[in-house]
């Protein structure tokens, strides 16, 4: 199949469409508003509804409303509209709901940047709103990989009945890349049958509901709840190394920065230093003892993680380390993305050459 | 000898959590009976809120959906555009509604969502223990105004149909009550208009309760009546605040 | 006796509304028996004089009364 040149963005979007989904419900926010913008087009092509809402809030409420209902829904928004949207996600894992939601994150803190950032890797992967819970992140580093993601994120939403986040950085939402559109095969059909649909005299009513008001009852969820996040731990990790079998430098980063860095470790390579990649796919489940793995291999003399925050992910990093190897940090906060140069300068300093 | 009246099938045998003489119960009664006379049962699907009745997903015998605070206008929202042509209703308390769910059923509304929601005015806030509600009179006591609502301090008591009358996407907004028989036959044949309404496609509809709440005014069930009679109606009048079919007949 | 008022007494809460509303006052509360709830329930003191309008009924908010007549 020919190769099409689109704007992640649009591309998610589409990918959407193409996986099923009918029902879009969002707001407007830089730099994400492709989404809703080209979902406000194409969903009535093919019967369905875009709405957009008043708030990130009822945005999300409605995306709650839409999947309890059956059907299948996306929203998407950017970091201070996600932080808006955090109410309803952790009411909708309480109940058990499935539906996608698309980041396209922005620098922060308050109302930050519209440039491209990754500080919202804390609120994406311990849950983000009140409770005990989790979500997976899938974190796409080509716009491909996008659309792949978008479309893997419905199924496993459905399949766990939990949300599922697409984070991805505004440089991924922004750019144009060549895609291929493969055939979408849904990887996950099971009926829904737990939907609010009207019962027909059928069966008895169905309740949708994150409402435990007893404390052992709670628990008990809780206790059904862990068993999916543990369940997903086991099937949904995913990652990708590049060039760690025999690195010297092994960096760490996903999103953005992870193409980046494989140009500093051709910089590098040009000096005579072997960098290599670890990208983390899947923000949560984490692949720990994968990264633990790689980062303990006798040739990695040091871990450079690579980010365009403060530093988040590289407390990850430091766990999967445990001390036995020095982890140092290379990131830029509020929209400024990190160069090859200063990525490479970073290696050579954390090799102390 | 025939049943002249028995519970409805509207409801689930359930032993509603409410305190003795609320008139959440009346309601929830008045709106399960319509949907069962409307034969509406098999399809519908209603969203309760946070407040006293965050349990009535219990209580009515149709599919539910429980949304967080002052959402249920989106999720009905979610739901209505899902399945068109199923009825969908919202049922919420003054605080969820009239106060941080303010937003939702203004915009609900002036989308003309072919929902109908059944607003409870009680004045107060009950689940959380009396404190002051958007709706709480000036000078009436809460939890948090101890001294009596102060209009200085935080302004008047909020009339939601009085607003919704003014947003074009809503077609029918009454207020009625349930404090004697007469009010309550009118506020049943209100809650039936508008789910008629709504499956006639013809836009929002909008029932204010007035309503009572005995445990946190401090009054028993029959003097609350007496209170609401005394002092809530003449603020919050009673009647047909927009029928569009009125104004179109006109 | 032209109507019969059942009320199922195990559910009521005493709330006496349908004493209120009641336009022949013979509902009342049967201070004699106390529920499993606790409350004493409503009964009807002399159900010869009931017209069956059933207002008690349609006023309970624990629906608890089913109403009969001929």
């Amino acid at each position: 199949m020919a190769m099409e040149l689109w704007k992640g963005n649009e591309a998610i979007a589409e990918a959407a469409v193409r996986a099923g989904c009918r029902f879009f419900f969002g707001y407007p926010i830089t730099p994400q508003n492709e989404i809703p913008e080209y979902m406000s087009m194409r969903l009535p092509q093919v019967g369905g509804c875009f709405l957009q809402s008043e708030s990130e809030l009822a945005a999300i409420n409605m995306v709650y409303g839409a999947a309890g209902a059956g059907a299948r829904v996306m929203t998407s928004s950017s970091s201070p509209g996600i932080s808006l949207k955090q109410e309803g996600i952790t009411y909708m894992v309480g109940a058990q709901l499935p539906a996608v939601i698309i980041n396209v994150s922005r620098g922060g803190p308050g109302l930050g940047s519209i440039q491209p950032a990754q500080s919202d890797y804390f609120q994406s992967t311990r849950g983000g709103g009140n409770g005990d819970y989790r979500t997976v992140v899938l974190a796409p580093n080509t716009i491909q990989e996008a659309v792949d993601h978008t479309q893997m994120a419905f199924d496993i939403a459905d399949k766990y009945r939990n949300p599922v986040f697409v984070l991805a950085d505004g440089m991924i939402g922004q750019m144009m890349e060549p895609i291929e559109w493969k055939e979408y095969k849904p990887a996950y059909t099971a009926e829904k049958e737990w939907a609010t649909t009207g019962h027909k005299g059928k069966r008895p009513h169905n309740i949708v509901n994150s409402l435990f008001i007893d404390a052992a009852g709670c628990h008990q969820h809780n206790l059904e709840l862990d068993k999916k996040y543990k369940a997903m731990e086991e099937n949904e990790k995913r990652w990708q190394e590049v060039g760690t079998e025999d690195a010297e430098v092994l960096f760490v980063a996903y999103g953005t920065p992870s193409r980046i860095a494989l140009s500093a470790a051709e910089i590098l390579k040009a000096e005579g230093i072997k960098a290599g990649l670890f990208r983390p796919i899947t923000l949560w489940p984490y692949p720990m003892m994968e990264l633990r793995e790689a980062i303990m291999r006798p040739s990695v003399k040091a871990v450079v993680c690579i980010e365009m925050s403060m530093g988040q992910m590289v407390e990850d990093v430091r766990y999967a380390a445990l001390d036995k190897k020095p982890v140092s940090f290379c990131g830029k906060a509020g929209g400024v993305i990190p160069t090859q140069y200063e990525i490479a300068a970073a290696a050579r300093a954390a090799l102390g050459r | 000898m025939a049943i002249v009246y028995q519970k409805s099938k509207g409801l689930t045998d359930k032993e509603m959590h409410y305190c003795p003489g609320c008139t959440h119960g009346i309601v929830h009664k008045l709106v399960a009976e319509v949907l069962e006379e409307l034969n509406l049962l098999d399809d519908a699907i209603g969203v309760c809120p946070v407040g006293c009745s965050v349990f009535a997903y219990d209580y009515f015998s149709c599919d539910m959906q429980e949304a967080s605070h002052g959402r249920a206008p989106a999720v009905a929202t979610g739901i209505k555009r899902v399945h068109p042509n199923s009825p969908v209703f919202t049922y919420q308390g003054d605080g969820d509604l009239a106060a941080i769910g303010m937003a939702e059923i203004i915009h609900a509304a002036n989308r003309g969502e072919k929902i109908t929601t059944i607003f409870i005015n009680n004045a107060i806030y009950g689940m959380t223990g009396g404190q002051m509600a958007p709706t709480t009179l000036i000078g009436q006591k809460a939890t948090t105004a101890p001294l009596g609502r102060d209009k200085d301090l935080c302004g008047g008591p909020v009339h939601m149909c009085e607003m919704m009358s003014a947003i074009d996407g809503a077609v029918y907004v009454e207020r009625v009550s349930v404090n004697n028989i007469p009010n309550l036959n009118k506020a049943k044949k209100a809650i039936k208009k508008a789910f008629e309404l709504q499956m006639q496609n013809a836009g929002f509809a909008f029932i204010e309760v007035v309503s009572t709440c005995p445990t946190n005014w401090g009054k028993t069930p029959v003097e609350s009546m007496k209170w609401l009679e005394e002092n809530m109606l003449p603020v919050f009048p009673l009647g047909v605040y927009k029928d569009v079919e009125e104004v179109a007949s006109k | 006796m032209a109507a019969k008022v059942t009320f199922a007494q195990d559910r009521c809460k005493g709330c006496e509304l349908c004493a209120m509303v009641c336009p022949k006052n013979i509902v009342i509360l049967d201070t004699s028996v106390t529920n499993r709830k606790g409350y004493h329930p409503a009964a009807v003191t002399d159900m010869a004089l009931c017209i069956g309008c059933a207002s008690c009924a349609k006023i309970c908010p624990d629906s608890v009364i089913t109403v009969e007549r001929l």
